[in-house]
């Protein structure tokens, strides 16, 4: 690092809120010129501060653990540019003109009529669910599970989604659960949360899901059948549990 | 003004309960307490409900200062729950509606609980934690349904409770999360568990073995209350974790917690501090609508029969299993 900069300017956090999540707030600010998000991971008061103190350094360091193991193996992810290990905070690349995917689905949606799409709208979805399954399939391939697979977690860029011809961009983020297992059974757990945030939310389009694990299938061809399968078992657990024993 | 008497027998609870509009008239409820260490198994559940369930619906009338002419419906638990002790409380459901010529409505028990923390709390739309022995779910509504966002993807949070509290012989009267909860109250010393959320939804049967295999070496380092002070540290965070998770997802504003864990006042604590501190308002109730009952299968078959619903004869029946997102909501109107 160039030891003239004045540190203080250099890096800078705006004290305007950008964004609250679960676990994190979220600011933005500038690092060397360029455009941050500074993810604030705060002591939370309703847990005992031990749990509290355990939970955030493992959370912090299965971040960045994540965000490296995903650019190395070529997903988009935001760089990571500096670690405030004592403020707990993870200053990283602001990722601009994206949305999450959540709210692409629900503007795509909004446009049409009854929920129900028109061709135009329908090809856009199926373009990004293939996307989605092709993304989730290459990490899983890797052996990363993500552990907080939702629609908020993955973010699309919309500089270009008007041109029908090119395929949507995607980035993964939000990997304070992640962590590196080859089971079946993480996997197929990942999947279930990105099904039930899908299902919940956008209950009017059933066949999104089916066309990510299709394409989840096609990209993890090694083990996306035997993830498939234990996925099927995850969902019946949902609806057989019992109180007794 | 439309009178309903709601009938619940689902688990080791049953209870009658009578309401005019939103108001409750009456609620009486008995339990099926087992000894220390043992859990209660369905056949022997049933006979107890069998042999109360007379004098609980003479005590609601009774105590509702109503005569059953006056009563407009009656509904029954039509799962989910246990075989046995549903279809006790089936059967007498059946037989006063045709003795009394009233029409019969089968509401689904985990909406029963939704509508009971709506209609005394007075939340609007709030996403919910159901929380009891069979159920762990973060639920939201949205387009007439209630939608399930998170749940366990093993054992349900009150039946951790219960097992651990089978483990250290503790009683269970009146519940054994009531008894974990006043002993955390005296413990200090925090065990680290594990502590296992994936996205929106959790798991408690990790934790559980891991309690179980090591017993008989932590007890000499770890006194029980410090052990349920460390299992209630846990498992909350770990519901109140995925409440916001879910909250954050929807933009919602409003927690109402339901289910028999939901009574437990260190739960509600946490829940509050984290509304508190993503200025969100907090709902619950206490142990008398939070616990099974006959009043909240009796308010939810208030918003179904005014909404037109009535259960066709032939439909009567129960079943075990019984998603809350296979009920249409047809009452609410957002
Ligand atoms: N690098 C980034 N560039 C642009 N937007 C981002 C970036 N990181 C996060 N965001 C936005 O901020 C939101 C919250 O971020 P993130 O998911 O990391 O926080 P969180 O507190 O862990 O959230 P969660 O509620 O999912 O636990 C994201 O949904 C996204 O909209
Ligand atoms: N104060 C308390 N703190 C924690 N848990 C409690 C408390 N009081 C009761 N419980 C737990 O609540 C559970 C019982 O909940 P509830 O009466 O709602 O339903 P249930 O019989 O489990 O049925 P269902 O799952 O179908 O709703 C038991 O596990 C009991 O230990
Ligand atoms: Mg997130
Ligand atoms: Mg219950």
């Amino acid at each position: 690092m160039d030891s003239n900069v004045n540190h203080a300017s250099a890096v800078t956090v705006n004290q305007q809120l950008f964004k609250q999540g679960a676990e994190a707030r979220l600011f933005t600010g500038s690092f060397f010129g360029r455009k941050t998000i500074v993810k604030e991971r705060f002591s939370k008061k309703y847990r005992h501060p031990e749990l509290d103190e355990r939970l955030t350094k493992e959370r912090m360091r299965a971040e960045l653990k994540g965000l490296m193991r995903c650019k190395n193996i070529g997903i988009w992810t935001p760089a990571v540019y500096f670690v405030g290990s004592k403020s707990n905070t993870v200053h990283m690349e602001l990722l601009e003109n994206v949305d999450t995917v959540n709210i692409y689905i629900g503007k795509l949606l909004m446009g049409c009529v009854d929920g129900s799409c028109d061709v135009q709208c329908t090809n856009k979805l199926k373009q990004l669910a293939e996307e989605v399954g092709i993304t989730v399939g290459k990490m899983h391939l890797a052996g990363i599970i993500h552990g907080d697979l939702t629609t908020s977690n993955i973010l699309i860029d919309t500089t270009n989604v008007e041109n029908e011809s090119t395929k949507p961009k995607l980035a993964l983020i939000d990997f304070g659960l992640s962590h590196v297992d080859n089971s079946a059974e993480d996997k197929g757990v990942d999947l279930y949360v990105l099904e039930r945030a899908l299902t919940s939310t956008f209950s009017n389009i059933p066949w999104f899901f089916d066309i990510v694990l299709t394409s989840y299938r096609g990209t993890y061809t090694s083990g996306g059948e035997e993830v498939f399968k234990k996925l099927e078992e995850i969902r019946l657990r949902g609806r057989k549990r019992t109180m007794i024993g | 003004m439309v009178i309903v008497m709601g009938m619940e027998g689902s688990a080791n609870k049953v209870g009658v309960g009578i309401i005019k509009d939103g108001e409750v008239l009456s609620n009486p409820r008995k339990t099926y307490i087992t000894p220390p260490g043992e859990g209660f198994q369905p056949a022997e559940t049933a006979r107890h409900h069998q042999g109360v369930i007379i004098e609980l619906v003479d005590k609601a009338i009774k105590e509702a200062k109503i005569k059953p002419e006056e009563l407009d419906v009656i509904c029954y638990t039509k799962g989910p729950g246990m075989g046995a002790p549903l279809v006790v409380v089936a059967i007498v459901a059946r037989t006063l509606a045709q003795l009394w010529n009233k029409p019969i409505i089968g509401v689904n028990h985990c909406i029963g609980h939704i509508e009971m923390g709506r209609a005394i709390t007075g939340a609007q739309n709030p996403t919910v934690l159901y929380v009891s022995g069979g159920n762990t779910q973060i639920i939201a509504y949205a387009n007439k349904r209630y939608r399930i966002f998170g749940e366990t993807i093993d054992i349900a949070v009150g039946n951790c409770l219960d097992r651990f509290a089978r483990i250290l012989k503790l009683s269970n009267d009146p519940s054994p999360g009531y008894n974990i909860e006043q002993m955390a109250k005296k413990g200090k010393k925090l065990l680290q568990l594990p502590y296992v959320v994936k996205g929106m939804d959790v798991s408690f049967s990790g934790l559980l073995s891991f309690i179980e295999e090591r017993y008989n070496s932590l007890k000499k380092q770890y006194t029980p209350e410090d052990l349920c002070f460390s299992l209630q540290e846990t498992v909350f965070a770990m519901l109140v974790e995925t409440t916001e998770r879910a909250m954050a997802h929807t933009g919602s504003q409003e927690v109402l917690v339901v289910g028999g864990v939901g009574c437990n006042e260190r739960l509600q604590k946490m829940l509050e501090q984290m509304c508190l501190e993503r200025n969100a308002k907090c709902f619950a109730t206490d142990e008398r609508f939070c616990i099974d009952n006959g009043a909240m299968i009796a308010q939810a078959g208030l918003e179904m029969f005014n909404a037109g619903v009535r259960t066709p004869w032939e439909e009567t029946f129960c079943t075990q299993r019984y998603r809350t997102d296979d009920v249409e909501a047809v009452w609410r109107t957002d």
